[in-house]
Order: C-alpha cells, then sequence, then structure tokens
C-alpha cells in the first residue's frame, strides 16, 4: 500500500511538472544523447588531458588517470564502447552544448552558474578546493599573497577570489603546465590551484623545494554532466545511480589509493553516509 | 559609468537573457578597462617597435659589411617562418628563465614582465616582416633619383636619409598598412603568456559568467574598432604624404 501511494505521488508529481513552461523543452528531447549513443554504440566523454592523475597521456600516448577509469565504467555498464575526447576547462561546457561529448568527466566543480548551463549530476564524484604551492617559506597564510603576482590556469572558477578577497595581482595561463613552469621560473610567487593537483605534484618528487603552505579555501565537489535537458531523463538517472554505487562500494576510495593519493575527508564520509544498512540480510 | 548602463543592460538580460556582464558588474568592468588599457597600450608598444625594427632592418641590409647584411637576412628567416604563438611561448619560458629577478620587498620578480616579453617578441616578430615591406619600398625608388642627388654631392648617407628614405615610405605605405593591422590583432595571443589584453580579460569574464557568445561579440567588435581605427589613421598618412605624381 506504502509503495502504491508512493508510486501514485510520483507520477502525480511527473504529470504537474511536465505542465510547467521551464520543463516543457526538457520533456521533449530527455532521452536525445541515450537513444544517441546506444544508436552509435559509441559514448563519447569529454575528459581532461594534462590533468594528472585524474587525466593524462600515458608513456604509450594513451589516455589514463581516476576520470578515463570511471569514464570507461560508465561505457561499461551502457554496453557501449568508450571514446575519449580531450576537453579543457575552457571548452568543456561548449563541446557539450555543441553535442561533440556526450558527457563530462573532466574535472568541473559543482556550481550554481553551472546548473544553469549543463546538468549537473548529484552525487558529485570526487571534491577538492583551492590552495596554494610556493617556495618553501615564501608564503605562511593567505594575507601573505597581497600584492604579489600569483600564477593561475584561465578558465578556473575560483581564480576572481584570490584578487577580490586577498588583493594578489593574477597571471591566468592556457595550461597548467604553463602555469607550474611560470612559477618555477619565478615569474610568479605562488600557484593557486586545487588541493587535489597540488598534492599530487608534490607527490611525484619533481617539486623538491616546493610546499601546499596554507589550508584550502572551501571544499567544493566536482561533478558529471550531461545536455541539461536529459539531467532528469534516463541518462542523468542512469549517472547519479553509478556515481553513487561508486561511493557506496568504495570504488572511488580504492581508486585514491589506487593513484598514490592522500586520503580526504570528504570521500570517506561520502562513502559512510550512502552506505546502505544490509545487516537485516543476516538472518 | 556604471550607474548609466547598468539599468540598460541588466533589463537586457531580463528580457533577452543576453549577459553582458562588465557592463553592470564592478569586477568585470574592471577587468574590461584593463583589457582595453593593456590592449591599446600593447598595440602602441607592438606597433612602434615593430616600425623602429624595420627601419633599421632595411637600412642594414644596405650595408657595406656583408655580416650585417647575413644577420638581418637570418633575423627574417627566423621569425617569418616561426608562428608568433610559438616566439612568445619561447621568449617568455625559454629567455625569461635567464632574466635577472629583481627584489620587490620580500618577494622576486622577474626583470622583464609578461607584457615586455609580449612587446619584444610581437615587435621583433612584426618588424620582420617591416624590414621586407621597407626594402621593397626602396627597391621601388627609381635609380635617376640616386644618380640626380649624386650629381648634387649628396653623400650616399645624405641620399638614403633626404631622398631615397623619404620616397621609400610613400611606396612602402599601403603593404605597411597591412601589416601593422595585422600586428594589431597578433597581440591578441599574448593572452597564452597572461598578458591581461582583451582577450584574456573577457576569456576571463566568460568563464565564470558562461556569458561566451556576448563576450565574443564584444570581443569581435572591439577588434573591428581597432582595425578601423588604424585604417583611417594610415589612409589619412598615405593622403597627406602623396607627393604629386609620383608612383603613377
Amino acid at each position: 500500500m506504502k509503495t502504491m501511494m508512493a508510486m501514485i505521488t510520483t507520477v502525480a508529481i511527473a504529470a504537474g511538472s511536465s505542465f510547467a513552461p521551464t520543463s516543457l523543452r526538457a520533456q521533449e528531447n530527455n532521452a536525445e544523447t541515450l537513444s544517441a549513443v546506444m544508436e552509435r554504440g559509441v559514448l563519447r566523454i569529454g575528459v581532461l588531458g594534462a590533468f594528472k592523475p585524474w587525466a593524462f597521456r600515458a608513456q604509450d600516448g594513451t589516455l589514463q588517470g581516476i576520470e578515463v577509469d570511471l569514464a570507461k565504467r560508465v561505457a561499461e555498464s551502457l554496453g557501449v564502447e568508450a571514446e575519449l575526447v580531450e576537453v579543457t576547462s575552457a571548452n568543456r561546457i561548449q563541446f557539450l552544448e555543441q553535442k561533440r561529448i556526450d558527457l563530462i568527466i573532466g574535472g568541473m566543480y559543482d556550481t550554481a552558474s553551472r546548473r544553469e548551463v549543463v546538468g549537473i549530476i548529484e552525487p558529485g564524484y570526487w571534491a577538492s578546493g583551492p590552495s596554494l604551492m610556493a617556495r618553501e617559506g615564501a608564503i605562511e597564510s593567505w594575507d601573505d599573497v597581497a600584492g604579489k603576482p600569483i600564477c593561475a590556469k584561465q578558465g578556473v572558477i575560483y581564480n576572481q577570489l584570490i584578487e577580490t578577497d586577498f588583493g594578489a595581482r593574477l597571471m591566468a595561463f592556457a595550461g597548467n603546465a604553463e602555469g607550474k613552469e611560470a612559477l618555477r621560473s619565478g615569474k610568479c610567487v605562488a600557484w593557486f590551484y586545487d588541493d587535489s593537483s597540488i598534492a599530487a605534484d608534490l607527490a611525484t618528487g619533481d617539486w623538491e623545494g616546493f610546499e601546499m603552505p596554507v589550508d584550502a579555501l572551501f571544499v567544493n565537489p566536482w561533478a558529471a554532466a550531461v545536455p541539461i535537458a536529459e539531467k532528469d531523463g534516463a541518462f542523468g538517472k542512469i549517472l547519479s545511480g553509478l556515481i553513487y554505487g561508486w561511493h557506496e562500494d568504495g570504488t572511488l576510495i580504492g581508486l585514491q589509493e589506487e593513484y598514490d593519493l592522500q586520503s580526504t575527508a570528504w570521500l570517506a564520509n561520502m562513502h559512510d553516509s550512502f552506505a546502505y544498512d544490509r545487516t537485516f540480510l543476516a538472518d | 559609468m556604471l550607474e548609466f548602463t547598468a539599468p540598460l543592460f541588466l533589463a537586457l538580460q531580463q528580457t533577452t537573457g543576453l549577459n553582458f556582464s562588465p557592463f553592470f558588474d564592478e569586477y568585470d568592468l574592471g577587468r574590461l578597462m584593463t583589457g582595453v588599457q593593456t590592449s591599446l597600450l600593447l598595440i602602441l608598444c607592438v606597433l612602434a617597435v615593430s616600425l623602429v625594427v624595420g627601419l633599421l632592418g632595411a637600412a642594414a641590409q644596405r650595408s657595406r659589411f656583408w655580416v650585417l647584411r647575413f644577420l638581418v637576412a637570418t633575423y627574417i628567416a627566423v621569425f617569418r617562418n616561426t608562428p608568433p604563438v610559438v616566439q612568445l611561448l619561447f621568449f617568455y619560458f625559454g629567455l625569461g628563465a635567464f632574466t635577472p629577478q629583481v627584489d620587490m620587498g620580500g618577494w622576486y620578480e622577474p626583470m622583464i614582465s609578461s607584457f615586455g616579453w609580449a612587446v619584444i617578441a610581437l615587435g621583433i616578430f612584426g618588424g620582420s616582416y617591416n624590414v621586407e615591406i621597407f626594402r621593397a619600398g626602396i627597391e621601388a625608388v627609381p635609380k635617376a633619383t640616386s644618380e640626380a642627388t649624386e650629381a648634387l654631392a649628396f653623400s650616399p648617407m645624405q641620399t638614403f636619409v633626404h631622398v631615397t628614405m623619404p620616397l621609400a615610405l610613400r611606396f612602402s605605405l599601403p603593404a605597411l598598412a597591412s601589416n601593422l593591422i595585422s600586428l594589431a590583432k597578433t597581440t591578441s595571443i599574448a593572452y597564452v603568456i597572461a598578458v591581461p589584453e582583451m582577450t584574456y580579460a573577457l576569456s576571463g569574464v566568460w568563464n565564470d559568467r558562461l556569458n561566451v557568445g556576448e563576450m565574443m561579440t564584444l570581443l569581435f567588435v572591439y577588434y573591428i574598432a581597432v582595425v578601423a581605427i588604424i585604417s583611417v589613421i594610415m589612409g589619412q598618412l598615405e593622403k597627406r604624404l602623396s607627393v604629386p605624381g609620383l608612383g603613377k
């Protein structure tokens, strides 16, 4: 009886929402991408190219990394082939809007303004926040950046914070490599980027004499994204379910260990809060 | 400025969804203004450097010393045959790694800023074309004029400065105008070394606000305006300097 009531409610809500003008377009073609993917037999996933260890070119030229791994898992679940398309943080949304890719798994922060243009999938699959990499002793706190040149990457959503909140002079480069090279050759005092990525860089041993001297300003989840019309369609719901499962069954924590990343409180919390109580099966 | 534009552009956004954020958001307006100032200053400096390099190069090409002529030929070959983006990155990251650092009171900054490198790299790039443009102009000056100056007992230097160059400049103007316009547009690539010119500023805005179409339109209109101004100036210059009968 209870399930019956729930079903009726769901149908009623669905019927009600279909009359709302905002969801009209969404209702019309909210399965377009999924059916195109199934027909094509290929899922085109936008991943970043130089984003170690989430997505990067390995020695043999193939794309590897945590996000590449996740992208392949999505394709495998759908029973189609995965086609990895290299995108940048500045063009990934345009690629999705132009239907050059079906899905973004590209280190993208979930933000209110992005939710207006793409279908952000809940829950997020990773989380990180902005921090600094600098020469040992050069920076002690966030207030130390005032008036100094700080390197960053173009297209990163929080770039303006370091100018507006801390009065630094931002120098944003097109890629991570250029930004970090600029730090190494002394063109700026620090590299302003994600703590997760900085930790990964420091772990490689290539950054002797550098450190991450400050805590992240905030923690923001990373979300996969589908065309906005399909967020609440089958494609969006499949992805939501997959990501929920990756948290619940420890896939994401496993990848964190596999790629030698420091364990984060956020992933552990997600794992705990999504854990499904199966103790009732015991007897 | 914002108090005049904000109501208009906010209304535009509400009615049409078009988001021209620099005209109602203070931070974006700041980025736009920095972008316009940096871009105009960059264009001015790059054009000036390219003209000086072009004139010096064209003069050196006529030198009696083969070493000097060889150096100019090498310079032209290298800078005309490599893309300006590659040159920018080479100057900034390659040579930039060897330039001295300046103590700014507790931290260090390179002696030559990214703006400085953009002026040097693009100025030299544009200059390599200007050398050839001026050479073509010099070669178009009829031999008879130098024979006439010789008869008037001008030294070769006097002939070059007072007769050949002024005439050569007039012959060069049309080609020079198109090269300067092309060079002004090329300054947009300075964003790769984080020079906060227009392309850099507006791509920053569209990354934060996701108003890509609107900001690209603004960028497009800006460059059309800049090029139109340069065209008018060069056209006026050509008219002012025209000598009746020359080149006809």
